[in-house]
């Protein structure tokens, strides 16, 4: 078996590990399952391709940093493009989820959630058409590593800046004020309230992180593979299925659930054919919830 | 005597419009005061301290804090306020360690102040200092009690206020857990505490209420309370006839 | 006579969604079972009918060549065996699992409907599937009303048999579940296998949704089984009211009038070059509607009564026991 299915494979899990940390996130301080999660993504990654766009236009071309496909101007777009995508996410919540949320009924939640994402997606296909586009149409010519391996720039860059996004939202998450309070929320809403922990504040921290990073994943697709309307909606399952593997609530769980995925997607790839990769999420998620429900770093069934 | 530190007027309260659980309650706590309310199962004690603590809708009345109206502020304004609450059960969270559950409650303490406030946690509850790494849902059930009430005192409330705390505990626990409670009012701390355990709370309370659906019907010094027949008569009475009769047996 | 024919063709198509909304509201309106897969069962029907009544095909397996009634039968065992899988494996966990994996079953029906030549014929589908009444097709008015009385006595009869149901004791229990998601799982195996039976049964009248569709157009593609068939089905029943039969049949005719004629509308308002735009702006302004009624009349049209609010009754049982 050739070993580039391990690059390959990280890659896809850095996607996916990503967006499953918002996921997991989302259900274990919202509760909720959000269907919306892959549009975010999406989103994200259109406004990004719109930001730059726009400096493109104001500032002329800007040359890639060698040897990399993209310039400043990308890395720029994307820090706004995550604002954005944060914002959407706020924005979502309190004209839709907050609302629902009050009354209390956490699967109408869920469904609303699958309404948006039918809407946010098609009113992307709307703007953009359902054409596929491309941060940059150059082809980057992969490095030999040994082993058979070979890897681009862009790779080895964007699986750092996956490295170092898991690593910054770990810290956050157990060093920090506003993380502890998000675990805290997560395990015992109303005791969270008792000691003080603003509910609403660490709920539009949640979204801004989750719509963020949802953004980085979807910009990393944009880089590597394309941009489309559906780009997030495919990513759904692989993200809800690492996710659950990793142990809902577990940011390292999200993103080793991601990984694992990741790399049995491509070893799938490689083994039976690119057409079947997609079942590789849903075998997986079959199989967590027959033997262990909570996940790897799971701790009780909430 | 001494100043007034929380003061409750004419209480009423209920999660459902119309259906109030407190029905015009009234207490106040002193300064330095351990406050007891009593009363039979169903008499809204509980609900009574949830809505102080903003937890409960609070549909008729005041509730005074140091003179300032804090009626039905929102519950995670209490502590700014200097109200905490330690909730009868599921009061600490079970996936973070012991140093995380005190750490996550001092959001409203200076930064600087922090780690020196954790460690006077420690020395006054030297049990938590010995297990600070351990996750807090693997505490036993008194150091779980434990470990609520220094996560409540950590942010120098002006009154703390407890549901049960003795409840679901061994009796060897109970005693601890009235000891602590005990000890905490000797440093000055003012406490306000819903009891089952009539007879342990009157020993270490100063005064008490018989709170009989959801209004107050009976106030005393603590002392006194328990050889009270009115006391007897609104609450006391079956359950002490029933201890009588299984001691004759 | 062209209209009536039209009107005809109409109502055929949205009883079969009629008839997928009841399977839907037995297992969300009755049972409260969260569904977003609901496309896989469908296809899942209509494959299934395709493949045992059409004539041998070299180049897949099958067809058998067996009465249309057999393949209808088929459909809804298989359908049915599909959503007890989905159900034994996810009920007893919180109700977001089931709806995760309902996702994926449709997903992976998806996948193998595009990718399972052999069995399915891939992205280029089944055809010769054998119409009832297709001796009638010369006079397409007759042929449409003959299916259009077929169809009508199908429905008709799964919405009587679920009125049944919903009355019976099955039903009582299946409602009183419901109410309390956390009782439901504590409840144990008993209380399982309630919802288990009828999110299969559910599973299979959408099956038989899927087969219907599948015999009266004669031909079947992945394509027909996408994601937006599941969100259509479910503003059909959520206009319509959940938890009301009655409801989920209105809902569906009334969603589908609305779908057919905005469709029209973009046909002739927009260029031909716009069109697939102004679609998509067609699911926008749907998935819209959905979240408005969800947010201001969460009962629909005919729903039986509010969705309660159950975390106001809990905290309330829960202050109950510790005053």
């Amino acid at each position: 078996m050739n070993l580039q299915f391990v690059v390959d494979g990280l890659l896809t899990g850095s996607m996916i590990g990503l967006g499953a940390i918002g996921v997991t996130l989302t259900y274990s301080i919202l509760r909720f399952s959000n269907f919306a999660h892959g549009d975010f993504m999406a989103w994200g990654t259109y406004a990004t391709l719109a930001v730059v766009g726009a400096t493109g236009a104001m500032f002329g071309k800007i040359a890639p940093i060698a040897p990399l496909s993209f310039g400043w101007p990308l890395i720029v777009a994307l820090i706004i493009g995550m604002a954005i995508t944060g914002l959407l996410a706020l924005l979502l919540d309190f004209v839709l989820f907050a609302r629902l949320r009050a009354k209390g009924q956490a699967i109408i939640v869920v469904m609303a959630s699958f309404g948006a994402s039918m809407a946010l997606r098609s009113l992307l296909e709307f703007i953009f058409t359902s054409r596929p586009t491309y941060f940059s149409r150059a082809i980057q010519i992969a490095m030999p590593v040994g082993f058979g391996i070979r890897i681009t720039p862009d790779q080895i860059a964007l699986l750092l800046l996956t490295a170092v996004l898991v690593l910054g939202v770990h810290l956050l998450m157990t060093r920090t004020q506003t993380g502890r309070s998000m675990q805290a929320l997560s395990q015992n809403a109303a005791l969270a309230r008792i000691v003080g922990i603003d509910v609403a504040s660490v709920v539009r921290v949640t979204w801004i992180i989750g719509g963020a990073l949802a953004c980085v994943a979807g910009v990393m697709i944009g880089i590597l593979i394309q941009i489309r309307p559906f780009m997030g909606f495919d990513m759904l399952l692989p993200m809800f299925a690492a996710a659950i593997l990793g142990g809902i609530g577990s940011v390292p769980g999200a993103v080793l659930g991601g990984l694992i995925i990741g790399l049995a997607e491509a070893g799938a790839v490689q083994l039976i054919g690119a057409e079947w990769r997609a079942a590789v999420s849903f075998i997986i998620l079959m199989a967590v919830l027959f033997v262990r429900p909570v996940g790897l770093f799971g701790v009780r069934e909430r | 005597m001494s100043e007034t530190v929380l003061d409750v007027r004419d209480l009423e309260a209920g999660y459902e419009p119309g259906v109030p659980i407190v029905r015009g309650a009234s207490i106040t706590v002193s300064k330095g005061e351990i406050v007891v309310v009593l009363g039979p199962n169903g008499a809204g004690k509980s609900s009574l301290i949830k809505a102080i603590a903003g937890l409960v809708p609070i549909t008729g009345g005041t509730v005074r804090l140091d003179g300032k109206d804090i009626t039905a502020a929102p519950a995670h304004t209490m502590v700014r306020l200097g109200l905490a609450f330690v909730p009868q059960t599921e009061n600490i969270f079970p996936l973070m360690s012991v140093e995380d559950n005190l750490k996550v409650a001092c959001g409203i303490l200076e930064r600087r102040e922090t780690p020196a406030r954790i460690e006077e946690m420690y020395a006054a509850f030297p049990d938590l200092a010995r297990q600070r790494r351990t996750v807090a849902g693997n505490l036993s059930g008194g150091q779980r009690q434990m470990l609520a009430v220094a996560r409540a005192l950590i942010v120098h409330p002006k009154v703390l206020v407890l549901d049960e705390p003795s409840a679901g505990l061994s009796p060897k626990f109970v005693a601890m857990v009235f000891d602590m409670l005990a000890g905490i009012r000797k440093s000055g701390v003012t406490i306000l505490l819903v009891e089952q355990n009539a007879k342990a709370a009157l020993a270490i309370g100063d005064r008490a209420y018989v709170l009989v659906e959801g209004k107050d019907r009976h106030e005393g010094v603590a002392s006194e309370l328990w050889n009270d027949p009115v006391v007897a008569e609104l609450y006391l009475g079956q359950r002490r006839q029933a201890s009588e009769k299984g001691s004759a047996a | 006579m062209d209209l009536l024919g039209y009107g005809a063709f109409f109502l055929t198509t949205a009883l079969i969604f009629s008839l997928v909304t009841l399977g839907l509201n037995l297992q969300w309106g009755l049972t409260g079972l969260f569904n977003v897969g609901l496309a896989g069962f469908v296809a899942i029907g209509a494959y299934t009918s395709a493949l045992l009544t059409t004539p041998d095909d070299a180049a897949r397996l099958g067809g058998f060549g067996l009465p249309i009634l057999v393949g209808w039968f088929g459909a809804m065992l298989v359908g049915g065996i599909a959503a007890a899988i989905t159900g034994i494996a996810t009920l007893r966990l919180r109700s977001d699992y089931l709806a995760i994996t309902t996702f994926g079953v449709a997903v992976v029906v998806q996948l193998v409907a595009l990718n399972a030549q052999k069995l399915t014929g891939g992205p280029f589908g089944i055809g010769f599937i054998p119409r009832p009444f297709g001796s009638l097709a010369e006079t397409p008015l007759l042929f449409n009303l003959s299916n259009l009385a077929v169809v009508s006595a199908v429905t008709l009869i799964a919405y009587l048999a679920l009125e049944h149901l919903s009355r019976s004791p099955w039903g009582r229990v299946l409602k009183a579940l419901r109410e309390d998601e956390r009782a439901a799982i504590s409840l144990g195996k008993s209380a399982r296998f309630y919802r288990v039976q009828a999110f299969a049964v559910g599973g299979a009248i959408m099956a038989l949704a899927g087969a219907l569709q599948a015999h009266f157009t004669g031909f079947i593609a992945p394509d027909n089984y996408l994601p937006i068939l599941t969100f259509q089905v479910w503003v059909m029943l959520i206009v319509g009211g959940s938890g009301s039969n009655l409801g989920a049949v209105v809902g569906s005719i009334l969603v589908w009038a609305i779908w057919a004629g905005s469709g029209a509308l973009t046909s002739v308002l927009f260029a031909p070059e716009q069109q697939a735009r102004a679609a998509s702006l067609q699911i926008v302004a749907i998935g819209v509607m959905l979240c408005v009624i969800l947010l201001v009349r969460p009962n629909g049209l005919f729903g039986d009564k509010p969705l309660r609010a159950r975390f106001g009754k809990r905290a309330k049982a829960a202050a109950g026991e510790s005053t």
